[in-house]
């Protein structure tokens, strides 16, 4: 018997729930490097992972307090961005993207090693760290519908991390129609045009990568808290795979394509991962064919093979402008 | 009801296998492993707060353990020392854990094992071991960069003649070691039969890749970096088919799973990785020769140089590709099965060495054939070397840093040609 009202009532409530959030602010920093400035960031989980381990260190095992907390990981973002952008920012497209996903990977196996787990706590990761931020909460009860419930907690990170997406899309939409922006995008098409100009395209690019990473730690914020929890393995390179796909199926270089591209990523994630598990348990699948443990794999199967259909026959997107999309490294 | 579904997808990524514990409450787990193999039959105990022991266990085959609690608190986990097998020790000196364990969740507790040093020496004493010590790292390292050179080869090779950084070329090398298991284990063949089926379907897979996929994008004029995104995606696929088809647990091909040294003097090598070795050197030179002597292999470097000219003087451009996707295909599959050989087959197994293997390609010189193998080198050595000076669970950490240094004062790589790249 499959119980469909759980199924479409967790997709609906997947629309608008803590991960899109995440996602959706990932990708708005990541199309601020991939989409308006052409970086080939694929580190992108590095930055979300160093705030949210900087907020959660500061509050769960120094004891301090939680705004510091913010601002300590938000400090780490920036010291980040500078560290893996001056050595890779003056070379060519395709050498970013190695160095970014191995720094990532560096980062994700410092915050998981045991030398540093007095600190990280290792594999395990931290926990205890949101409870200054649930105490802000002005919600006494959950809302709950015939079709979506949240709880107390999860309107308040919903609440909180809605307008932190908007704050940051009415930043990147003020910034892509200044002077600052349009010199970015003239970097995304010529970098020796925009060179010629006098323009200093190492500078502007940094600045792009500070931003679109400090954009992207506020994921890491509402990500560690809407689980109370961090855990190092979460923030691997398909971390940010998932976002680069969110980015180009909502539309690169389109101030509201990463939040459309989250809400439909998650929609559908969420919707597979849950029919298929209930359609191997009801009998309607075979055990033979898939049993639940498989029907995890067939979500990130279809990610994939979603992937390379969007860039072969839409890179554009949804929103997109293919002239703004089609790059060429050589 | 979101957050929790999520959690479990997470659950699912890493492949922490929150096991039949999870379903009837609270309780302390773990994985034994000592360099990749699991250590069986490790006695561990947990206690209460009041110091009462609440359970003991072994770990399994698989190096396994897991002790259900009856409710969330913090508990003490102790590994016995003395039950551990001769020459394994605790790295981190700590054979007793105080853990928290929260409801309704499963911990884990970490024992990280290694190998003791030669001498009565302590293992993590920081500073660098005996001649013995340091000769046997050197040994690994080579043969890690032995293996990282073949799969290189072939991506250094694709990424000269089309431009494409391959991100899905560690599911090559999963593909030769999966192909070999298959015909090993499921048709009962041996593994060196098994290893040559598995090459030859690794090159058949790398010829359809291209001959379907990669020429019809081409001529399709997709963008350089639309293709790389695409591979991205590939990879993604191939290595949740793999995780669909082969589960997520590491499995032993039938042959040589732990195969006794044979004494060289200095160092202990089991006989298998020296004819690994054998096979991996006497490949690399074929390859690294035809392309210097034959005129398939000039024509291939002229390709690799400037696409356009080569093709103006008569070569084509597409079947030069299309060699050298079966030949990266045949080289990462024998890479596979060797890595298969040396340290079991999972489905990520190409994946988590596919970093190494950029850093490697990276640090030669991009799209420079000959870099791609002095490149493997320096990283299979650098990351066993530097577990001399940092802990085991970093040394990947080591390798990435030394590219990354490498790129900050030679962004060209070690023999790339000196061109502007930025």
């Amino acid at each position: 018997m499959i119980n469909w009202d759980v199924i479409f009532s967790v997709s609906l409530e997947s629309l608008v729930g803590a991960t899109t959030i995440v996602y959706a602010l990932a990708a708005i920093g990541l199309n601020v490097h991939f989409g308006y400035a052409g970086l080939l960031n694929f580190g992108q989980s590095a930055f979300l992972g160093v705030a949210a381990y900087g907020m959660a260190i500061t509050v769960s095992t120094f004891d301090l307090p939680f705004w510091l907390g913010i601002l300590v990981g938000l400090a780490a973002t920036v010291v980040l961005a500078l560290l893996l952008g001056i050595p890779t920012l003056r070379l060519r497209a395709d050498y970013l993207a190695i160095v970014t996903i191995a720094a990532a990977e560096i980062v994700r196996l410092l915050f998981r090693s045991v030398s540093l787990s007095e600190w990280t706590g290792g594999s395990d990761g931290l926990q205890s760290f949101s409870q200054s931020f649930y105490d802000l909460n002005p919600y006494s009860g959950g809302i709950s519908t015939t079709l979506i419930s949240f709880s107390a907690r999860e309107l308040w990170i919903i609440t909180v991390g809605w307008i932190v997406v908007a704050l940051a899309l009415f930043i990147v939409w003020l910034l892509m129609r200044s002077p600052w922006g349009r010199v970015i995008k003239a970097i995304r098409e010529d970098e020796d045009a925009v060179r010629s100009l006098g323009k200093s395209v190492f500078a502007y690019k940094m600045q792009a990568l500070i931003l679109g990473g400090v954009l992207g730690s506020f994921g890491g914020y509402i990500f560690a808290l809407s689980l109370a929890a961090i855990q190092p393995d979460t923030y691997g390179t398909e971390f940010t795979f998932y976002m680069y796909t969110i980015v180009i199926l909502g539309g690169a270089a389109r101030v509201l394509g990463p939040v459309v591209g989250s809400m439909i990523f998650w929609l559908l994630l969420t919707f597979i991962n849950a029919l298929l598990p209930a359609l191997v348990s009801a009998g309607t699948i075979p055990t033979s064919i898939m049993t639940t443990n498989q029907a995890g794999a067939v979500g990130y199967i279809l990610v994939g093979v979603g992937l390379i259909l969007l860039l072969i026959f839409r890179p554009q997107g949804i929103f997109g402008d293919k002239k703004e999309v089609m790059l060429d490294a050589r | 009801m979101m957050v929790t579904a999520f959690l479990a997808s997470m659950l699912f990524v890493l492949g922490t296998g929150v096991t039949s514990a999870s379903a009837e409450g609270e309780g302390l787990q773990g994985t034994l492993i000592n360099q990749n193999q699991p250590v069986a039959g490790v006695t561990i105990k947990v206690s209460g707060q009041d110091g009462q022991l609440i359970d003991q266990t072994k770990s399994g085959a698989d190096g396994k353990w897991s002790v259900g609690v009856p409710k969330a608190g913090t508990y003490k986990v102790d590994l016995d020392v003395a039950t551990l097998p001769q020459g394994v020790v605790l790295l981190n000196n700590r054979p007793s854990l105080n853990l928290q364990v929260f409801e309704g969740s499963v911990r884990t507790a970490l024992f990280p094992l290694g190998a003791a040093a030669t001498g009565n020496e302590k293992a993590d004493d920081g500073s660098p071991g005996t001649l013995g010590r340091v000769l046997d790292l050197a040994y690994t390292g080579i043969h890690i960069g032995l293996m990282i050179a073949l799969a290189a080869l072939g991506l250094s090779l694709i990424f000269g003649t089309m431009g494409l950084t391959n991100f899905a070329h560690g599911e090559l090398i999963t593909f030769g070691a999966m192909m070999a298991f298959i015909f090993n284990v499921f048709v009962g063949l041996p593994v060196w039969v098994a290893g040559v089926i598995a090459v030859i379907l690794g090159g058949a897979f790398g010829w359809i890749q291209d001959r379907f996929f990669w020429g019809w994008l081409r001529q399709r004029r997709t963008g350089l970096i639309g293709m790389m995104i695409i591979s991205i995606g590939l990879a993604l696929t191939l290595r949740y088919v793999s995780l669909y088809w082969f589960r997520g647990e590491t499995r032993q091909y039938s042959e040589y799973v732990a195969q006794p040294g044979i004494d060289l003097g200095l160092i202990d090598v089991a006989p298998k990785n020296l004819v690994m070795d054998a096979i991996a050197i006497i490949v690399l030179v074929g390859v690294s020769a035809s392309l210097v002597m034959t005129r398939l292999g000039k024509a291939t470097r002229a390709v690799s140089t400037n696409p356009s000219l080569a093709a103006a003087s008569g070569i084509n451009v597409d079947a030069i590709i299309r060699l050298v996707w079966t030949i990266g295909g045949a080289l990462a599959a024998l890479s596979g099965v060797m890595l298969g050989v040396f340290q079991g087959i999972n489905y990520q197994m190409g994946f988590q060495i596919l970093l190494l293997v950029f850093a490697a390609v990276t640090l030669g010189g991009l799209g420079t054939a000959f870099g791609a193998l002095l490149g493997s080198l320096v990283i299979g050595l650098a990351t066993q070397l530097s577990t001399l000076w940092i802990p085991t669970e970093l040394k990947n950490v080591g390798a990435l840093a030394v590219l990354i240094i490498v790129i900050l004062f030679r962004p060209q790589g070690i023999l790339g040609r000196r061109e502007r790249i930025g």
